[in-house]
């Protein structure tokens, strides 16, 4: 088991994985968001070769509603 | 055409709107598309991972295609923080460019730190961003941040989410005959007659959010903004005219009125 922060939260994960496994893991596959990855943006054609391990810090972000 | 050119590309419409405090995305959409606006704000937050992943997404009811995205750094205190928000939303929107900077001095009155402000801009400027800034109405910090390299300055009228209207338009007015680019008036707007006075003013645009969301009738406000927009426009691009203190002209001819018969 290994445990990522994801926005500020523990999460558990059976391993170690890339960010597109770990996208469809979330069920946030193909959705319009950005990463950030222990404060370094990740580009999304990155995802598939990307591997994060334990303790890594996770910023996953969406556009919303704001002026 | 009177078009209202932005970062290189044309648009019809002169008001910008933004797409927060709606009670939910049916309603921003009407609301959006009674105003007419074709460049819309959105602001870069974190996703809620608890949430079903298939609830829509704002960004599915607002097509690429059909709006330019502007995404802002609402929330930001620091030029770190606003600069690091860009270039997350540029990853999230595919290498978009065009921008609202906002960096904020305190969250009682929400305006603007200007240092922070400029130190952003000059970042966001070498990384080529198209900034549309958010500013005070002070006419040397415009001019510095036009010299920075931001493409539009946008001053407040009020306070952010304050609808108390256009209350320095003799700042304005400086800033719209000095400034070499684009000046819109974001934040303060409160009904239809501040986006007609901040149009007749000079002003190239109007950008809004709580005067339409806030409004009783969102979607009758945002057709009202619309319209305001545009007849302030027109009004400046007519040319008011002179003001006469203190002396009346008559509209109706005065020769030729017919006396009172006399009996």
């Amino acid at each position: 088991m290994i445990q990522l922060i994801i926005n500020g939260e523990p999460q558990q994960f059976e391993c170690s994985l890339n960010l597109q496994q770990l996208l469809e893991n979330m069920g946030l596959q193909n959705k319009r968001i950005a990463i950030e990855h222990n404060g370094e943006i990740i580009p999304r054609s990155k995802f598939p070769n990307y591997i994060v391990t334990e303790g890594d810090r996770l910023e996953i972000v969406v556009a919303v509603g704001g002026g | 055409m009177d078009d209202f050119i932005i970062a290189g590309k044309r648009y019809k419409s002169r008001l910008l709107v933004g797409t927060g405090k709606y009670k939910d995305f049916s309603e921003t959409q009407a609301a959006i598309e009674a105003s007419g606006s074709e460049i819309i704000t959105v602001a870069i937050r974190r996703t809620n991972i608890g949430q079903n992943p298939n609830e829509p997404n704002l960004l599915d009811i607002l097509p690429s295609s059909k709006f330019t995205l502007l995404p802002n750094t609402a929330g930001c205190y620091t030029a770190e923080e606003a600069i690091r928000t860009l270039r997350l939303a540029r990853e999230l929107l595919d290498g978009h460019s065009l921008v609202k900077l906002e960096v904020l001095g305190d969250s009682k009155t929400l305006f603007p730190n200007v240092v922070e402000t400029i130190k952003a801009a000059q970042t966001l400027v070498k990384e080529n961003f198209q900034v549309m800034v958010y500013t005070s109405d002070d006419p040397i910090v415009a001019k510095q941040l036009e010299e920075v390299g931001c493409i539009a300055i946008m001053p407040l009228a009020s306070l952010i989410g304050s609808g108390m209207g256009i209350l320095n338009p003799w700042n304005l007015q400086i800033m719209i005959d000095r400034a070499t680019v684009p000046v819109l008036v974001d934040a303060g707007v409160g009904t239809a007659s501040d986006a007609a006075i901040a149009m007749e003013l000079g002003c190239d645009g109007v950008l809004m959010n709580t005067a339409i969301a806030m409004a009783k009738d969102p979607i009758m406000m945002a057709s009202a903004m619309r319209k305001a927009v545009e007849a302030g426009r027109e009004a400046y691009l007519a040319g008011r005219m002179e003001k006469k203190l203190y002396s009346a002209s008559p509209s109706s001819p005065i020769d030729g009125i017919s006396p009172m018969s006399s009996r």
